[in-house]
């Protein structure tokens, strides 16, 4: 696949950021996308987060990829999340591939990638340099923040560290910590793209590789937990890839793996391993409870924001238990919190398909949102 | 259902804590929202109501009333809001006392079982009452413990809950019950509607 970068939107923010990790970035790059207007009173802009292997095209075509954007079925014109309504931002995390600073993109102290000289980033770094963004549009409060995933991590973090940026949030399908399994799902793929020799330990931009199985088997290990069983197997079954019967081979002979190997092989020619690396440790870091001395309700205290808690179903990687915990912490200090749970066979996934419900649910929250908002202002 | 909603409206103090327990399509705190400008809350099982609400720029939570109250701090909120659910419990007592426990006072509204044409229906028919506060069979009825104004009455003065108001719904008319009317009263309300604190 061939990429194009030229067209890439960003800012160069030249101010210091402190990270988690220790480490201060001088300066850094936040590739961002728009979609919609925003309108006079600046009271209509939503920003939405990306999750692990997203990136900031969220809807439209993908000027990088010539695909389409990864939330086309909620958000553009008429849709959930309608952009003739709504002025909607998404940015590339810290540490992405698409633009941002990142592993991928050139140190200046070496002229070479950073590889793994890029410092470790945090959920909290992610959207501490997205603030950046708000302030570059002269936004001073956004309508809503949401996320699916490590997206709705970002979108609780941002309510602990910006209450007064944002007058809505909708975390979706995530959770305020990352559990044991969150974390030895992440180290499989992890270890799946440091044992691929064309990693390189992590010198393969220089060195001119590509750890592609690498990546492709995290790619693989991830979208098992994306889907639900039920889901596998109602798409799946024990379905045979054209032909008949089994060849006594170790070829793909059921249908269910040559559709994981088509998604590890083509997220190859998109993403960047040492990002996959970075991207999925920010995340086994967020612990908002640790944060917060084990009290969660202590991670929103203050905060008038107003909440939509969205969980799936039959989502095992952030159940919807998770959820609930943040709506409990979030009732305990009185916060304005709605929550639902999406009843789908399509597991952490759902956010990202076509999902009415949720679509009603979502459409629903941000219009009326939207009607009390524009009427504070 | 309007008419009950004023009812309920004016038991409510303006810019009060409400929560709605089982606020269905959030039509009664959109009332009072409006009306009293309430800070309201809600909870609604039925997922496609909690949409309902959520559309109305409501705080609804889509859960189990009988599990989730325990998740509510003492005293979060000025009223709690029973709308005819009370008797769909396993364990009405205890999601009785739960409401006086998270809320300062608790309106509480019951289909009369001691109405006097479900008492007709019973003893002359045989059959379990299908009336029109009671609108279904007793194989699919989401009741699981019918009551009487009086024995709402008996259980307040037995985990000592205070009455402080008892209304009688009758034919679209309303009065006040009492104890010296209380007989009477139980004979002839289709809905009883009852302010309650501990």
């Amino acid at each position: 696949m061939n990429l194009n970068f030229k067209n890439i939107k960003k800012i160069r923010v030249e101010k210091p950021l402190q990270l988690d990790c220790g480490t201060v970035l001088t300066g850094f790059d936040i590739a961002y996308e728009t979609f919609g207007n925003l309108n006079e009173n600046k009271t209509n802009a939503i920003l939405v987060f990306h999750a692990l292997s997203g990136d900031q095209f969220v809807t439209e075509t993908n000027t990088v990829t010539n695909k389409d954007g990864w939330w086309n079925l909620a958000v553009g014109k008429n849709k959930a999340i309608d952009t003739n309504k709504y002025f909607v931002i998404c940015a590339n995390v810290l540490g992405g591939c698409m633009g941002s600073t990142g592993p991928k993109e050139i140190d200046p102290s070496t002229g070479k990638p950073y590889g793994l000289n890029f410092p470790v980033v945090t959920i909290k770094d992610m959207v501490t340099a997205q603030i950046h963004l708000l302030d570059y549009f002269k936004i001073k409060k956004t309508l809503a923040v949401l996320g699916g995933s490590m997206g709705g991590m970002q979108a609780l973090q941002f309510c602990t560290l910006f209450p007064d940026r944002t007058f809505a949030a909708i975390p979706i399908a995530c959770a305020a910590s990352h559990s044991a399994q969150n974390i030895a799902f992440n180290e499989l793929a992890r270890q799946a793209i440091m044992a691929d020799p064309e990693w390189d330990n992590g010198n393969y931009l220089i060195s001119k590789k590509i750890p592609r199985k690498g990546l492709a088997i995290a790619r693989m290990a991830g979208h098992i937990s994306y889907l639900s069983e039920q889901g596998l197997q109602n798409k799946f079954g024990r379905k045979l890839q054209e032909q008949t019967d089994v060849k006594f081979t170790f070829d793909a002979d059921f249908e269910v793996e040559s559709y994981l190997k088509y998604q590890g092989y083509s997220f190859v020619d998109r993403f960047d391993a040492n990002s996959y690396l970075y991207i999925t440790r920010a995340m086994d870091y967020f612990d908002l409870y640790k944060k917060n001395d084990g009290n969660l309700s202590k991670a929103f205290k203050d905060s008038k924001i107003k909440y939509c808690i969205i969980s799936f179903s039959t989502d095992w990687l952030y159940p919807t238990a998770e959820s609930k915990k943040i709506v409990i912490a979030l009732n305990a200090i009185g916060a304005e919190v709605s929550f639902v749970e999406i009843i789908t066979n399509n597991g952490h996934d759902s956010f990202l398909v076509h999902e009415p419900a949720f679509f009603n649910t979502l459409k629903g929250f941000i219009d009326s949102t939207y009607e009390e908002f524009k009427n504070e202002i | 259902m309007k008419f009950e909603d004023d009812i309920l409206s004016g038991l409510i103090d303006m810019n009060s804590r409400v929560l709605d327990v089982g606020c269905g399509d959030g039509s009664l705190l959109l009332h009072l929202k409006k009306n009293k400008r309430v800070d309201g809350r809600g909870i609604e099982i039925d997922q496609n109501k909690v949409q309902e609400s959520v559309s109305k720029g409501l705080a609804v939570i889509e859960g189990d009333a009988e599990k989730d109250l325990i998740n509510y701090p003492d005293s979060s909120f000025d009223f709690a809001i029973l709308n005819q659910s009370l008797q769909q419990f396993y364990d009405p007592r205890l999601v009785l006392n739960e409401l006086l426990r998270i809320a300062k006072n608790a309106i509480v509204t019951i289909p009369n079982f001691g109405y006097w044409k479900v008492r007709l229906s019973l003893l002359f028919k045989g059959v379990m009452p299908v009336t029109k506060t009671l609108p279904n069979t007793w194989y699919n009825t989401p009741n699981l413990h019918m009551c009487t104004i009086k024995d709402f009455y008996e259980l307040c003065s037995l985990d000592n809950i205070k009455i402080v108001k008892s209304i009688s719904v009758s034919g679209g008319k309303i009065s006040n019950i009492q104890r010296g009317n209380l007989e009477i009263k139980n004979f002839v309300s289709e809905i009883g509607i009852f302010l309650i604190k501990k």
